[in-house]
């Protein structure tokens, strides 16, 4: 199907097929979903398979981790087919990731700076994990440098930064009340830089994916939203696309865990599902591609907001959404929204004045005639 | 005996036809909406339930139907022997004008099929201003059939029964005199339950059966006038309009007494002030007063009050005003709420219409073929 | 009514209809609003708390049988514009400049419910003639009985919130209205359950319960600071379903059904003015009362009417007789 659709333009893919060890029809599949998703047409998927394949010069990536449980990596590292990470790996050069690099200590704190040295201007920050700032940053350090000063540091000369996760976009479950270490999403650390955030807990691979592909393909950012957030991914919230939508119209809400609406798959909205206010994907990507409906609405969990700044670890676990659908202009009737108020016709208007004037022309007529008769008749009178 | 005749005459003459084609237009309406439901005919909405079939046929129909009333009042109550003459066209006319407003009434009726119910004790809600006035209604209508029944009689020379109808006569005489005082002004106290949805200025509360009442005399003196100066232009004969004027002149003092009262009134209630409001609503005041005031002036001059032509156009000019008082309160400035708007459909005015044509053709037959108008010495 | 002042308005009044006019009864104060029944039932909706789901809308038109009111030629689903003959309860929006936030009276917008208010002192069973509409004497529920109705649509008039419909598109139509579930067939109340719009309501803007008991839970909200969390309950306020915490908005003091028109048993609070959100000008005396004032004070018993029948046949009896001994002397 793939084959038929795709104008390859006669591209050798046997290379890009050798190096993932997949075959041409899967990885051009995969990159039409990509760019299906982002919204881009099949000319960008080619564009982007072309990207991938003949990679002109990798760009180098500084990945630093904050405070988190390093969820993102975890949740990209177990993509399905064609894996991402060996995708990601191949794409860029990982200079610099705490977690996956071999080596430790001062020898790839070397690399490092070494790599952001000769990549002045050109390399990509990737920020995982929130950063600390309360009592000069001491809650979070690297080789005895603070996580504030190494993300300043290496925002410098960056040429693009991506917050990956919830953490680095905004905060995460440390920036939660009571917030001890200060703990801030690397925007609000880092004022007046573009910061591209991805945000959820974990974030979605296939949303920090399509924007790193986006930004390789084309050398620039995808449109973004007031948060920053790509609009491809964040663009909706997920009660829009929620599956379970309909029952909330229909006034069908599961009560309880257990209960007869939740077996019957209702909307879990009365359950605290905070779908109706956090802007995701969730719902037409699902969760990690895994498919089968597994995400937490899928399995019949109330969406906790992961994702949401001020949601997500804020709010209650199934304290009510506030839904954020139905600002105007929505179908809503408006107070004077009379369905059946019926305004005057041109003819009715005409008809019924016509009556009026009928009365009052042939009073007129009438009373001059009445004027002549009268005069004889009242002589008549006298003379009687 | 009888010192009235029927005038004789081709029934279907040219105004007759024309008013025969509005009148079947009318009835098809009339079929329509039987047949389809109110709404595929009426413009009525949920703010609107009562449109000009209620305002119009039945209580403005009914108020200018209050000629026989006025006359009762005048010649029975008050001994005015002198104006029997206008009493039997005046008669027929209420009755007409009673009995379509009781068929306007069937069929502004949503569930007509069942309206016996309000005939059954066992269903009358005594704090309905409604209930009165549809059990007075029904019951006038038959004290009018039996006021004008002599007509009828006389014509078949059941001499019997007049007898006997001579004798009881006075009874229901009383009963329509008493009905129309009693259902008039109710039909003003069906105002006092809209509450707020009736203009200030026209929501006078527990004044409203007072006003309804002295407005409603006020035009059955005007159709009384109205009804004789066309007469008179189209079958000749003796001019009446030494009779009239002096209908003219007791009108002119209801007038008067009204006109002080809707004053007085919004003073006391502190609401004098919105008449210089220069909105919809003023000006319609406005307007209602000043069909009010134009001829009580032409009335209060015993010249102009002789003159025919004048008294007709001052009596036209009170029936508009009694009218436009009704379809002010009840239509034009009624406001249920935001966003509610009425104004008839062409086919609800052309059932109206044909109602009206309909009372005018049934009008012109019974003086043709019965002993209505007064006999002139003359003829 | 006293004997005595019995007597008394007939006399005025019986002298006002003889001389041609109706006194205006000064004493049309006869009869005060009614009182909440002990035992009333109704609702409590929180403009605050309504999200616009339309749960309640759908959950009414399901549990009464009321078919979809579509605007365009597909039914698939409902879009009723505002109350009538097939719609008993819908949901509007005040919206002001852009709209963005909610209970906001500037540039926001709130959500109000158009259902009915099941007034203490309806004017609907006041108005009609045939008795069709009746108040239950425990719950206070206003209720109507088609076989009874014959049409007259002056419930409709009488009702200060447009409430009662007719159903203008249909041959043999009738009026519809809210009888809180509790209609034959429908019966919820009667079997212990609550009203179906607040059944399906998920935060509680809906609530249901006694009078009394929503009163007071009104009462307590109006207490609450802005800002503080509240648990609110969701279903029958004296027993509820669960409860979810939420933020107090700032209310305004104002408990629309307390007082208006002598109360109603379903009560409406909210952060917009309620003129805003289309509340009627209504004043604490109800219409019906004073009309029924006026009707009470003229035809009592039939009293006046009999009085003055008796006193026109008389007159008039003399009258014509005069008139007929003149007439024979003449001839």
């Amino acid at each position: 199907m793939a084959e038929k659709e795709f104008d390859t333009g006669g591209f050798d893919f046997s290379e890009v097929e050798k190096r993932l060890g997949v075959t041409r029809r899967t990885f051009l599949t995969f990159c039409a979903g990509v760019a299906g998703s982002l919204g881009l047409s099949t000319n960008s998927a080619m564009a982007m398979a072309k990207a991938i394949a003949q990679p002109k010069k990798r760009p180098p990536v500084i990945w630093l981790h904050g405070q988190e449980c390093t969820g993102p990596s975890e949740s990209l590292l177990r993509s399905e087919q064609p894996s991402l990470e060996h995708l990601i790996l191949d794409m860029i050069s990982l200079d610099y990731h705490q977690t996956l690099d071999a080596g430790a200590g001062h020898k790839v704190e070397e690399i490092k700076k070494k790599s952001m040295e000769e990549n002045k201007g050109k390399y990509l920050l990737v920020v995982e994990g929130a950063i600390p700032v309360a009592d000069g940053g001491i809650y979070c350090k690297i080789a005895g440098e603070t996580m504030v000063d190494l993300t300043k540091e290496a925002a410098e000369h960056a040429a693009a930064i991506v917050a990956f996760g919830s953490c680095a976009a905004w905060g995460g479950v440390q920036s939660a009340a009571p917030n001890p270490t200060g703990a801030k999403g690397t925007q609000a650390v880092l004022p007046g830089k573009p910061v591209v955030n991805i945000p959820g807990c974990p974030p979605n691979p296939a949303n920090f994916l399509g924007t790193v592909l986006y930004f390789v393909t084309f050398g620039k950012l995808p449109p973004l939203d007031e948060q920053n957030r790509p609009k491809w991914a964040y663009g909706r919230l997920i009660h829009e696309n929620c599956y379970r939508r309909p029952h909330f119209d229909a006034g069908r809400f599961a009560t309880e865990f257990g209960d007869e609406g939740h077996k019957k798959g209702y909307c879990l909205y009365k359950l605290g599902c905070k779908g109706p206010e956090t802007y995701n994907n969730c719902p037409s990507l699902e969760f990690n591609n895994v498919g089968g409906g597994v995400w937490p609405i899928g399995v019949g969990h109330p969406c906790f907001g992961c994702s949401e700044q001020g949601v997500g670890f804020n709010k209650p676990l199934f304290s009510l959404a506030d839904v954020k659908t139905h600002t105007p202009p929505n179908a809503f009737p408006e107070i004077d929204d009379r369905s059946d108020a019926s305004g005057a016709s041109t003819g009715a208007v005409a008809l019924a004045s016509a009556a009026a004037g009928a009365v009052a022309g042939a009073t007129l007529v009438t009373a001059r005639k009445l004027n002549s008769s009268d005069d004889g008749s009242n002589s008549d009178d006298q003379n009687g | 005996m009888s010192t009235h005749q029927q005038t004789g005459g081709r029934i279907f003459t040219l105004p007759f036809m024309l008013l025969g084609i509005v009148a079947v237009i009318g009835l098809y309406y009339i079929v329509e909406r039987f047949v389809l439901g109110m709404g595929a005919v009426a413009n009525i909405n949920g703010g609107f339930p009562w449109g000009i079939w209620v305002v119009y046929d039945v209580v403005i129909g009914t108020a200018l139907a209050c000629g026989g009333y006025a006359l009762a009042f005048t010649v029975y109550v008050f001994n005015k022997g002198k104006y029997h003459p206008l009493v039997r066209p005046a008669l027929l006319a209420s009755l007409l004008g009673y009995a379509l407003g009781g068929f306007g009434a069937i069929f502004d009726m949503g569930r007509w099929w069942q309206f016996y119910n309000i005939l059954i004790p066992g269903n009358w809600n005594f704090n309905s201003v409604m209930l009165e006035v549809g059990l007075c209604v029904a019951l006038y209508i038959i004290v009018l059939i039996i006021e004008f029944s002599p007509a009828f009689l006389e014509k078949i020379g059941a001499k019997g029964l007049l007898k006997v109808l001579d004798k009881v006569l006075f009874f229901f005489i009383a009963l329509g005199v008493l009905l129309p005082t009693m259902h008039q002004s109710s039909l003003g106290s069906l105002l006092i339950a809209m509450g707020y949805k009736v203009d200030p200025l026209w929501q006078t509360m527990q004044f409203q059966p007072l006003l309804a009442v002295v407005s409603a005399l006020i035009m059955g003196y005007s159709i009384v006038i109205f009804e004789a100066s066309l007469s008179n232009v189209r079958f000749g004969g003796k001019s009446e309009t030494p009779l009239l004027s002096v209908l003219g002149k007791v009108a002119m003092g209801l007038m008067i007494v009204f006109v002080a009262a809707r004053i007085i009134i919004l003073v006391s209630q502190g609401k004098i002030g919105l008449i210089f409001a220069g909105d919809f609503s003023s000006i319609m005041f406005v307007l209602e007063m000043a069909l009010f005031i134009l001829p009580a002036l032409i009335l209060m001059s015993p010249t102009s009050r002789q003159n025919g032509g004048l008294l007709l156009i001052a009596a036209v000019s009170m029936l508009f005003a009694g009218a436009l008082y009704r379809f002010n309160a009840f239509l034009f400035t009624f406001d249920p709420g935001p966003g509610y708007a009425y104004f008839p459909s062409v086919s609800e005015i052309m059932v109206t219409l044909g109602i009206i044509a309909i009372e005018i053709m049934a009008y012109l037959v019974v003086v043709k073929t019965m002993p209505v108008l007064h006999r002139s010495e003359q003829a | 009514m006293k004997r005595r002042d019995f007597l008394k308005n007939s006399l005025r009044a019986g002298a006002g209809v003889l001389a041609g006019a109706v006194v205006a009864p000064d004493d049309a104060e006869a009869r005060p609003n009614l009182e909440p029944k002990e035992g009333a039932v109704g609702m409590l909706y929180d403009s605050t708390l309504c999200v616009g789901c339309k749960a309640c809308v759908a959950m009414c038109k399901e549990v009464n049988g009321m078919p979809p009111v579509t605007i365009s030629e597909i039914d698939a689903w409902d879009e009723a514009r505002d109350l009538s003959g097939d719609t008993l309860n819908v949901i509007k929006i005040y919206k002001d400049g852009a709209g963005k936030t909610k209970d906001a009276e500037v540039n926001g917008f709130a959500f109000e419910k158009r259902s009915c208010m099941h007034c203490v002192d309806p004017g609907c069973v006041s108005v009609c003639p045939v008795t069709a509409l009746t108040q239950h004497p425990i719950t206070g529920i206003v209720s109507y009985n088609a076989d009874a109705c014959i049409g007259c649509r002056n419930c409709m008039v009488g009702c200060p919130y447009n409430v009662p419909q007719f159903q203008y598109d249909k041959t043999f139509g009738q009026i519809n209205k809210c009888q809180m579930c509790n209609q034959k067939g429908v019966e919820r109340i009667d079997n212990g359950m609550m009203t179906g719009c607040a059944e399906a309501c998920p935060t509680g803007a809906t609530l249901f319960g006694t009078r009394d008991a929503l009163l007071a839970e009104a009462k307590r909200r109006m207490e609450l600071k802005p800002g503080e969390t509240y648990n609110y309950p969701r279903g029958d306020v004296s027993k509820p379903d669960s409860y979810h915490e939420k933020t107090v908005p700032a209310y305004k003091q104002h408990i629309w059904g307390e007082k208006e028109a002598g109360g109603t048993n379903v009560m409406h609070i909210s952060s917009i003015s309620f003129d805003k959100l289309g509340m009627p000008p209504l004043e604490e005396r109800s219409a019906a009362s004073v009309a029924e004032g006026v009707q009470h004070s003229l035809y009592n018993y039939l009293a006046l009417p009999a009085v003055a029948l008796a006193g026109l046949s008389f007159v008039v009896k003399r009258n014509a007789d005069k008139a007929k001994d003149q007439k024979g002397e003449r001839s």
